[in-house]
């Protein structure tokens, strides 16, 4: 109750004071909240920037990769300037400068067995931008084990997935393994020279994934939970599947199989989103 | 009328005078009443408006001296 904002923290969160669903008590759980993002990339700049002007008090940005090139068709946050210098180190100057309420914490490494529950155990929402499934398998596991939320989107071509599976109420949302019980056999994956993606699909699913991030912090509408949105930029279509928990999922079915990390290997070449 | 909570916004504009009105309601006891003093014509219609869009109960609109009007609304949710 004794918060007290600023003059110019009022007039930066006067469009969200004003709404009934989140006033300056809202605001003040948005500032005192942490959020994780994996990915400083094609759906992490989005989510990322729009969570840091929202106000989410403290940022966690995982990545190990430099900017390149052939990231500025779609990762807003970096620019031509940057190329070769550290993802999180560029993200972290964009967001700064953008909002300095934000303490914006960089991991510049590859998230691993050997890190990932450190990493994610002090924050309250997590958020999956990565590239490859071993990252997303383990974060995956590691938000279940800690029971963290966490906002699931993916890119490719045209077409964009979100999900969120609540690991607060492990009982009732199904997990990622119920979808995918294990990586996929390299085959199935898109090779390097397949994997093309319209920018702005980046754009539209990570800001969706903000959007169910700032929803879980407020407490407001209801999340994404138990249903995957697909999104089809060609003809501009979302559609929503209904998603179950498998009573067979080796993670979180009846009968669990996996009660420990799992590191994979990368296999072949890395689609970079 | 009686307050409990005064807040001086002369000097201050649409959306502002609504935001930090609505800043200190949040901060009050239900029951309790919050005075604003507004200079800002349009406010004087739209801070009583957006409180009672809001659930509050708006007690009264009154202007006191060219220019200067009082808005006196009572903490009800």
């Amino acid at each position: 109750m004794s918060f007290q904002f600023t003059e110019e923290q009022i007039k930066r969160y006067s469009r969200h004071i004003i709404l009934p669903e989140v006033g300056g008590k809202g605001q003040e759980k948005l500032l005192k909240s942490k959020v994780l993002v994996i990915g400083a990339g094609g759906l992490g700049s989005p989510s990322l920037y729009y969570l840091a002007a929202a106000g989410v008090g403290t940022i966690g940005i995982v990545d190990f990769d430099v900017v390149d090139f052939s990231n500025l068709q779609r990762q807003i946050l970096h620019n031509t300037e940057r190329v070769g210098t550290p993802k999180v180190e560029s993200a972290k100057k964009t967001l700064e400068a953008l909002n300095p309420d934000v303490n914006v914490v960089a991991y510049n490494t590859k998230i691993q067995k050997s890190n990932v529950m450190d990493i994610i155990k002090d924050y309250d929402v997590v958020l999956d931008g990565s590239d490859n499934f071993p990252t997303r398998f383990l974060v995956n596991d590691a938000c279940y084990f800690l029971g963290k939320p966490l906002v699931s989107a993916a890119i490719l071509r045209f077409e964009g997935q979100l999900t969120v599976f609540d690991y607060r109420d492990k009982q009732n949302s199904p997990c990622y393994r119920c979808l995918f019980p294990e990586p996929p056999p390299p085959g199935l994956v898109p090779s390097c020279q397949e994997a093309g993606l319209l920018g702005v699909v980046g754009g539209i699913m990570g800001t969706l994934q903000a959007n169910e991030a700032l929803k879980l912090i407020l407490g407001i509408g209801e999340p994404l939970v138990g249903k995957l949105l697909v999104f089809d930029a060609l003809t501009t279509e979302f559609n929503i599947v209904k998603l179950r928990k498998d009573k067979k999922c080796p993670l979180c079915g009846e009968e669990p199989k996996i009660k420990e990390l799992i590191e994979y290997d990368q296999e072949g070449c890395e689609i970079r989103f | 009328m009686e307050f409990d909570k005064e807040l001086d916004l002369k000097g201050e504009v649409c959306p502002f005078t609504f935001v930090k009105s609505k800043l200190m309601i949040e901060q009050m006891d239900l029951g309790q009443v919050l005075k604003v003093i507004l200079d800002y014509k349009p406010s004087v219609e739209n801070v009583p408006k957006s409180f009672q869009d809001e659930g509050q109960e708006v007690l009264e609109v009154k202007q006191v001296a060219d220019n200067l009007w009082e808005v006196y609304v009572r903490k009800v949710k």
